[in-house]
């Protein structure tokens, strides 16, 4: 339950709910003019913390040397790599198939079915279970343009102004043309979409959006889809094998240039052994668990970016890895759950977010990275925020407005997991509102691809998060569901029929680790940095300090 | 801050910890010292990694629980249980049918429920387990769809189970079997797949590829919004 003085601001907001109920009813979802593109900046450069100095630095090595990029992106690259290459023997393989999938989330699996459809055996490695994953948490939705007064080119549109017109056109395209096709293929295989009585899909509005076109499975859509695809994936043991626990931590390539395997290490008993593949995916997913600006993040624990520090060793530029997505509404309060997702769907559906005051203050749906920025301005400069016995600040999302908009029930119909997520704490979010602030959310940028989600590496592809270039600069909601899916499937094809096709593989490297661990200790790089981070640590220090001969993952955190 | 704390003593897998109050049993065995590999996942609530099952002190029931969701109280004993040994049987999707059938075949210890509600008290998303097995027993899978939806397949349910049932295992061939054979289909999106193949957007969507920034700008800026 909330604190006395937090429940006199509630009040606040209790008196003004009639009249912006009032206005909701009267202009829909225009309850507060939309930002302008100059405003739209001015708040962006002011506010987001993509802006701020100490958030981007110049890049040193590999191949986007000199580029300025986040700063805990360019520290996890500027680290050596967790093997002497030395003293791997390159001349046995430990395990061989046709397609390696690196991680097991929606982009992961998909791929991994689809490229057992085209014929391809499929090894997936993951460093914690199949299926755990970002794509598992995703509540609100995903896109597709398949109602009568949308289509894809409004579609594309909307992605490539959400993204700041940075998006590469050739994955806009692909993403929006393939998406129909998604949702047909997802409950083919058994996703439960929401539906109206008559079998259409039931659509929301999202930030950026400018049709409904959000589909939803309640306010698990990613867990729906994603169990899914794993039941599938376990359906198929004979074309798709699985090593859990094991975390890949560089790719081989051979002396053409091709990636032809990988190196993998056992969390747990620390084994490293060797896997060899005529075509690999990597969809190792974003870097939320790296705190980047030391945010709280939505993601999942093993969110740590691992995918970028592979291909980018073996020589793949990675795209507009300046820029982080900052989900505008992650929960303050109660400060067991800081940080987690409040779904947009939340918003979609008529919440507002309000002040300390009860006043709305911005659109509630602008794209992500405006609407974020403003909820810091009006926390910050204008001290409109209510602060947390703890010592954070938020704003708050004024939930009960659903129940009065759609009606009673609305809410435990449509967010079943957020009403359980605040209940767990004794907090009715019918009743009262959520506090909230922007948390770390979503990998903009990241490895160079194009549609066919091929790298510059031959045999190397990549799918989902870890990809960059398909949502710009700023991604909307739902088009990540629908990103992992897409490009899932495409990398999946891309990479089996090149498998099945035959490839000529010759002598296997990894001479790439060997001369980037070099230039690290050129640059002066301190020894005990390595990379890919893994996991993160959350023991505290008056802990970690006694522990004098503890080995942690995630050296950089 | 954390020093201020009251501090509280929980047992993780059998050993006493002082740990601050308000604690999740994740953050507690965290605070403990441990970088944890195995039952912990997405921390939130949605993957089902971190089932545990826990005591708290003067009561004799054994409790489940997720760890990144229930908090630590003074004297609880913790276990966790990353991993369920439970039956998963394979099946092709496409060559099932949506009927009480394909339960007797594949999950026939559903049909051996006692309705003890065991599953439905174990469950900590609060699903009526037992209702959606019974309605299993009765062939009717868009209700024990609709019941087992919020499932995170943690695993706590068939732990309990005295029949030996994997109720989560049922619970998505159910939903599978709902979502393709007995929902109601929607002609949009085959429509909108059509006009794709035909090639219908083409044309407006290569032109936009190929605009200059301001002028995809403009059009941007300008477009109709229709979200209500």
């Amino acid at each position: 339950m909330y604190p006395d003085y937090m429940m006199e601001s509630i009040h606040n907001v209790e008196r003004t709910r009639p009249k912006r109920l009032e206005i909701a009813r009267k202009m829909g979802k225009q309850v507060f003019p939309a930002m302008s593109e100059s405003e739209r900046a001015e708040v962006l450069n002011k506010y987001h913390p993509d802006y701020k100095d100490e958030a981007r630095r110049v890049l040193n090595i590999g191949v986007n040397k000199g580029e300025k990029i986040t700063t805990k992106v360019a520290d996890m690259l500027e680290s050596y790599s967790r093997i002497d290459p030395n003293k791997i023997d390159l001349s046995r393989f430990d395990i061989e198939t046709d397609v390696l999938v690196i991680g097991a989330g929606s982009a992961g699996l998909s791929a991994a079915l689809v490229a057992s459809d085209y014929g391809a055996n499929v090894l997936l490695v993951t460093k914690l279970r199949l299926g755990d994953s970002n794509s598992m948490m995703a509540q609100g939705g995903i896109q597709a343009a398949d109602q009568p007064d949308d289509n894809p080119s409004i579609h594309y549109l909307d992605v490539i102004g959400g993204g700041h017109f940075d998006n590469k056109p050739e994955l806009v395209e692909a993403l929006v043309k393939d998406a129909p096709p998604a949702i047909k293929w997802l409950e083919e295989l058994g996703v439960m979409f929401d539906k109206t009585p008559t079998g259409s899909m039931t659509v929301a509005a999202g930030g950026g959006t400018s049709r409904k076109r959000m589909h939803s499975a309640r306010d698990y859509t990613g867990a729906a889809i994603c169990r899914v695809l794993r039941d599938e994936v376990y359906n198929r043991p004979d074309k798709i094998k699985y090593i859990e626990y094991t975390a890949i931590i560089e790719l081989i390539l051979d002396d053409k240039g091709q990636a032809i395997g990988a190196v993998a290490y056992h969390l747990e008993n620390k084994q490293y052994s060797l896997i060899k593949a005529k075509s690999i995916i990597i969809a190792t997913g974003g870097f939320g668990r790296l705190h980047i600006m030391d945010f709280e993040t939505t993601n999942h624990y093993g969110a740590t970016a691992d995918g970028l520090v592979l291909a980018y060793r073996a020589g793949a530029p990675l795209l507009y890895m300046d820029s982080v997505q900052y989900h505008p509404t992650g929960a303050v309060f109660p400060e067991q759950i800081v940080g987690f997702l409040c779904t947009e769907k939340i918003r979609g559906m008529g919440a507002q977010p309000v002040n300390r005051n009860g006043e709305l203050f911005v659109y509630p749906l602008e794209p992500r990275d405006v609407e974020a920025a403003s909820f810091i301005r009006e926390s910050t400069d204008r001290g409109m925020g209510i602060k947390t016995p703890s010592g954070l600040v938020g704003i708050w999302l004024d939930s009960p407005l659903i129940e009065q908009l759609s009606g009673e029930g609305s809410i435990e119909k449509a967010l079943p997991a957020m009403l359980r997520q605040y209940q767990r704490f004794d907090i009715d979010i019918r009743k009262y509102p959520m506090l909230v602030y922007p948390t770390l959310h979503y990998q903009n940028g990241g490895i160079d691809i194009n549609a066919k989600a091929e790298t510059n590496i031959p045999g190397l592809y990549v799918a989902g998060e870890a990809s960059g270039g398909v949502h710009g600069r700023n991604r909307l909601m739902g088009n990540s569901q629908l990103d992992i899916i897409v490009f899932g499937r495409r990398s999946g094809r891309n990479a089996a029929e090149r498998a099945v096709s035959g490839v000529q593989m010759g002598k296997p490297t990894l001479e790439h680790v060997l001369k980037y661990n070099k230039d690290a200790s050129i640059l002066g790089i301190d020894s005990k940095k390595v990379s890919p981070v893994i996991l993160p640590n959350y023991i505290p220090d008056h802990v970690k300090a006694k522990q004098l001969t503890a080995q942690y993952e995630g050296n950089l955190i | 801050m954390e020093f201020e704390r009251k501090m509280l003593t929980v047992y993780i897998m059998g050993e006493a910890y002082e740990v601050p109050e308000g604690s999740t049993i994740l953050m507690a065995i965290e605070y403990a010292g441990f970088q944890v590999k195995r039952g912990v996942g997405c921390r939130e609530g949605f993957c089902g990694a971190c089932a545990t099952v826990y005591r708290e002190k003067g009561d004799y029931k054994l409790k489940g629980g997720l760890a990144c969701q229930t908090v630590v109280t003074d004297g609880m004993a913790i276990a966790q249980i990353p991993s369920v040994p439970a039956e998963k049987p394979i099946y092709n999707i496409a060559e099932l049918e949506a009927n009480e059938n394909t339960f007797k075949e594949l999950f026939p210890t559903v049909f051996r429920c006692v309705a003890c509600n065991t599953c439905t008290k174990a469950c900590p998303q609060d699903i009526k387990v037992m209702d959606y097995v019974q309605a299993l027993k009765r062939g009717d899978i868009a209700r024990a769809a609709d019941l087992s939806f919020d499932c995170i397949r943690c695993g706590l349910c068939a732990l309990r189970c005295p029949a030996e049932i994997v109720q989560y295992n049922a619970a998505i061939l159910a939903r599978r079997l709902y979502a393709r054979y007995l929902a109601p289909k929607s002609h949009e999106v085959d429509i909108r797949i059509e006009e794709i193949e035909k090639g219908k957007f083409d044309t407006e969507i290569e032109e936009m590829k190929a605009m200059p920034r301001d002028i995809l700008s403009e059009k941007y800026y300008k477009r109709e919004i229709k979200v209500d």
